[in-house]
């Protein structure tokens, strides 16, 4: 076997405290090295083609590189070795950069230690065997979850391209928190005005097949290639029949048992419902935990009313399997409520703020909803207490949230914005109304943002204030809320009529659940991890599942719908090939060795170790042992440092590869 | 049954009447208290904010010297002393160099763990129901509001009792007796506690404060659980009157001391008539009646 060593300065990062010539030199005289060369910098084109040309020249079976991280240009290495006519998986790399020249000082131990890198890789790349990429075939279709903004946008630029996408929503509509706003910053366009057409483009669109009212039970398989079992809650309402002309609505005697969740238990909603009037779908959902034919089996006056014969009582919960290529978590979030906490939950409650016990606080979506036209008091400032218009508001921005002591470490991010439309919504309804806003900080970063702020400071007159508040207290209908002023060092305290709590943005109370189904991380709060902060915020760490939205962290609209379009994206360039092709580095168990322990499916964090029975010629099954799937595996050698029988290899990294290179040193 | 006591300096002094009446009670229930012997300071107040390391050293005394004497539980009934034997404890469990450094001085290693109550604690482990059958009379038209002040159920994640910013539990106790209690706003708030001698000032806004809130919800009493708030919301009413001539007395009790009422003893038996604000239940229930 004849080997080319090639011993990379990178100008002065490694040259400055290894002194390459001596390393080449050194290397030289290793058993099976026909060639050893050091050059300025190797990744360069002349490099690249030095490579190359010694290569072909000298007739090279596998080279070895000194030069930075594998992370770095092992790919352009590779592609160098490949074009000479050397299979990839000849290559090794050794770091002398980030592993030696950049940690050390001393010219003479440096060098020293970069003579053994090299020498490591040589003894392994003798044993390296050539390695052939995997091809996976691809569904080209893709699995949406979650029906709110950014659900609507992913769906939408994925089925415009062409690809068929399947939307999952637990609620009976689509729309999401969006459809609950009533203006929006800093524009203040209305929510409803801007959405409505979108969710009525996912309803009518050819390749949007649209689920609303269901939850995704189970996923299997990987990139390419999962089959999603969705579970199609059922809404007692046969789909096929109802036109949503509401009779049943209007009918139903059931009027105050359940309060309706599309406005915040602002107001309640009969057993039989549509979350809201621009419901897409617009076919209601009957309620079996406040329906009367449910407790006992009489009223039955929907059935009656319905033209169309389409209650169906005995209506089950569907099962259906969808088998998609990609899956765009589109969860979203929920607002935190300062109600008293479990012991066993991270967060805690306010009870310096009552718990919640006061009808009068209330929280960010309550008021959209009191704002709103469509709301309770139908855009009238009422409080929910007794109906009468506040002359005085409090907003208190920061609840919950960079608030370590209730469990939140993060800023929410949109409350500085949606708390200061909230004030200018109010004072432009109320004119003799006064608005106080008690800040942290004012983060107000992005476009048109922060003259938004200045506008409702300096035009509409809201007084900002920058402090905590200590207490609410309620005395006489008034809400007692006592505070600090930062900024004139004195406490505060101000009787106002409502008081308005910017409470933290938090994951859905399900998003862990869904995200260990899905098979993707998540942080302590719930929110999905994405594979790299700052190069793939788009990706979850798993193969063919991608991020948008606020199921990640807390975001405003704009930057939902930019990081929809962009997992939309990241979908389509899946689908941009027929097959997909895999690193070869994966875990093969050897057969004949394997005990069936399954060990290695205890600590494979991929899921990717499956049970294979061991059939003889005559159907028997002697025993079951353990395979793993190419597809899902991500080469991440932890079942085969399980494994007591050292029966599973990891291509390219198998023992006798380490243990040469381990002896080398 | 038999629990450790643990007085402190209050209760042979300005808190006598809580000390007589908190034996009383107890007696009444069927318990009795084994009191720590040669008890010391608790390190309240002075000792916690000039001296770690006294401050510590000083309250597991007390605490060790239970321990020697054989107790499992010991009784804090004072809400300074409880907050403090608590907060060394706390300290010596979660830091085994503080636990080192005050074996060190006190010459003596820890052994077991004594769990240390404070006033409530206490009823919730003689049981609720023993107040319920040796009640003597209902202590009707009263209107109580419970009063914990700052150091009874803070710091949360030491004390592990009642809600720190919402706390019911004394009001449980109380409408035991037959009272009703309110819900009022000010009963976790500071009276102005060991500021009554230096800064008079802080005190009389403080607690005036919280007894002005008191009556504004419609309570005819106060009842709390701490000594010091005791002097500086009954005590100080003298001073309240003279400063503000619109203002009215208002009765404030120990929580032994209604107990002991609804136990069947009377004012003088439990002290009550040693408060500077004084308070006869069958005045005070007649005049609520008639209104």
């Amino acid at each position: 076997m004849k080997i080319g060593v090639f011993i990379c300065h990178c100008g002065e990062n490694i040259g400055r405290t290894v002194d390459c010539p001596r390393v080449a030199k050194a290397c030289e005289m290793l058993p099976g090295v026909e060639v050893s060369i050091d050059y300025k910098y190797m990744c360069s084109d002349p490099g690249q083609n030095l490579i190359k040309k010694e290569i072909i020249d000298k007739k090279l079976d596998a080279i070895v590189v000194g030069s930075c991280s594998p992370h770095m240009h092992e790919k352009t290495f590779r592609k160098a070795a490949v074009a000479a006519g050397i299979n990839p998986f000849l290559v090794e790399i050794s770091n002398l950069r980030e592993h030696c020249s950049w940690v050390h000082d001393d010219i003479e131990l440096a060098t020293e230690k970069a003579i053994g890198l090299v020498r490591m890789s040589v003894e392994k790349v003798k044993r390296n065997q050539p390695l052939t990429t995997i091809e996976v075939p691809i569904t080209k279709r893709t699995l949406v979850i979650g029906g709110g903004i950014a659900g609507i946008q992913a769906a939408l630029d994925v089925a415009n391209a062409g690809y068929e996408v399947v939307l999952v929503e637990k609620e009976p509509s689509i729309g999401g928190h969006m459809s609950q706003l009533s203006e929006t910053f800093p524009t203040l366009d209305c929510s409803q005005c801007i959405l409505t057409p979108r969710m009525v483009e996912v309803y009518q669109h050819p390749k949007i097949k649209m689920m609303t009212y269901s939850e995704v039970d189970k996923v299997e398989g990987f990139i390419g290639n999962f089959t999603v079992t969705i579970r199609n809650k059922a809404r007692h309402i046969d789909e096929s029949k109802c036109t949503g002309c509401g009779e049943c609505i209007t009918k139903c005697p059931i009027k105050k048992k359940a309060y309706n969740s599309f406005e915040e238990n602002l107001a309640y909603r009969p057993a039989v419902y549509v979350p809201f009037p621009q419901a897409v779908p617009n076919i209601p959902v009957i309620d079996e935990t406040v329906c009367t034919h449910y407790k006992n089996g009489k009223c039955g006056i929907c059935v009656k009313v319905c033209g169309r014969e389409a209650i169906d009582f005995d209506q089950q919960d569907r099962i259906v399997t969808e088998e998609v290529g990609a899956i765009i978590m589109a969860t979203g979030y929920k607002l935190y409520n300062i109600d008293k906490k479990p012991d066993d939950s991270i967060y805690k409650g306010y009870g310096e703020y009552g718990y919640g016990k006061y009808k009068d606080v209330v929280d960010g979506l309550q008021f959209e909803r009191i704002a709103s036209a469509s709301g309770p008091t139908e855009g009238e400032f009422k409080r929910p207490s007794d109906s009468k218009e506040p002359k005085k508001i409090v907003f208190i921005q920061c609840v919950g949230s960079r608030d370590e002591s209730k469990g939140f470490s993060y800023c929410s991010k949109i409350c500085c914005m949606y708390t200061a439309k909230h004030a200018m919504l109010y004072k432009h309804k109320v004119h003799d109304g006064e608005a106080y806003v008690f800040y942290m900080d004012i983060r107000s970063g992005g476009k048109m943002y922060d003259e938004f702020v200045r506008r409702a400071i300096e035009e509409d007159g809201v007084k900002y204030i920058r402090g905590r508040v200590s207490k609410i207290t309620e005395e006489d209908g008034k809400y007692i809320v006592k505070g600090e002023d930062t900024l004139a060092g004195m406490p505060i305290t101000i009787e106002a009529d409502m008081v308005v709590l910017a409470t933290a943005m938090v994951a859905q109370p399900d998003a862990s659940a869904l995200a260990q189904t899905v098979g993707i991380p998540y942080d302590k709060h719930g929110f999905f991890n994405e594979a790299h902060p700052k190069l793939r915020p788009i990706e979850s760490t798993t193969g063919g599942v991608f991020l948008a939205g606020a199921c990640q962290s807390p975001k405003d609209i704009p930057e939902s719908v930019a990081m929809a379009s962009a997992a939309a994206a990241k979908a389509m360039v899946l689908f941009g090939s027929d097959k997909l092709e895999r690193e070869p580095v994966v875990a093969k168990v050897l057969a004949d060795l394997c005990a069936g322990c399954f060990a290695c499916r205890k600590v494979c964090p991929y899921g990717a170790v499956e049970i294979r029975d061991v059939i003889t010629r005559d159907g028997i099954v002697i025993k079951q042992i353990a395979y793993v799937n190419e597809g899902l595996c991500q080469g991440c050698g932890t079942c085969t440092a399980t494994c007591p029988s050292k029966s599973i290899e990891l291509a390219g990294f198998n023992n006798e590869e380490i243990f040469a290179q381990i002896a080398a040193l | 049954m038999k629990v450790g006591y643990f007085p402190g300096c209050s209760q042979t002094g300005t808190a006598r009447e809580y000390d007589l009446s908190l034996r009383k009670v107890i007696e009444k229930l069927g318990t009795s208290f084994d009191e720590v012997k040669d008890w010391s300071c608790c390190g309240a107040t002075s000792a916690h904010v000039t001296n770690h390391k006294l401050a510590n050293a000083l309250a597991m005394r007390n605490v060790m010297l239970a321990e020697q004497q054989g107790l499992d539980d010991l009784v804090a009934p004072c809400a300074a002393c409880y907050n403090r034997l608590v907060s060394s404890q706390h300290e010596v469990k979660q830091h085994p160099e503080i636990k080192a450094e005050v074996e060190s001085i006190l010459e003596t290693k820890f052994q077991k763990d004594v769990k240390v109550m404070n006033l409530i604690e206490l009823f919730m482990k003689i049981g609720t129901e023993k107040i319920t059958e040796n009640r003597k009379r209902e202590l009707k038209n009263l209107k109580v509001a419970c009063y914990y002040g700052c150091l009874l159920v803070r710091p949360a994640e030491i004390t592990k009792f009642d809600d720190a910013e919402q706390p019911t539990s004394m009001e449980m106790l109380v409408e035991l007796t037959g009272a009703k209690t309110v819900d009022w706003n000010s009963k976790v708030e500071c009276c102005g506690a060991a500021h009554s001698i230096a800064r008079r000032d802080i005190v009389i806004d403080l607690s005036k404060k919280i007894l002005d809130d008191a009556k504004r919800h419609g309570a005819n009493l106060m009842v709390v659980a701490c000594p010091m708030c005791h002097t500086n919301l009954d005590m100080r009413q003298t001073i309240m009157k003279r400063e503000f001539p619109e203002y009215k007395e208002f009765p404030v009790l120990y929580l032994t001391e209604l107990l002991g009422l609804a136990l069947g003893m009377d004012e003088k038996e439990l002290g009550i008539d040693l408060h500077t604000v004084k308070f006869k239940y069958n005045e005070l229930a007649a005049e609520t009646a008639a209104v």
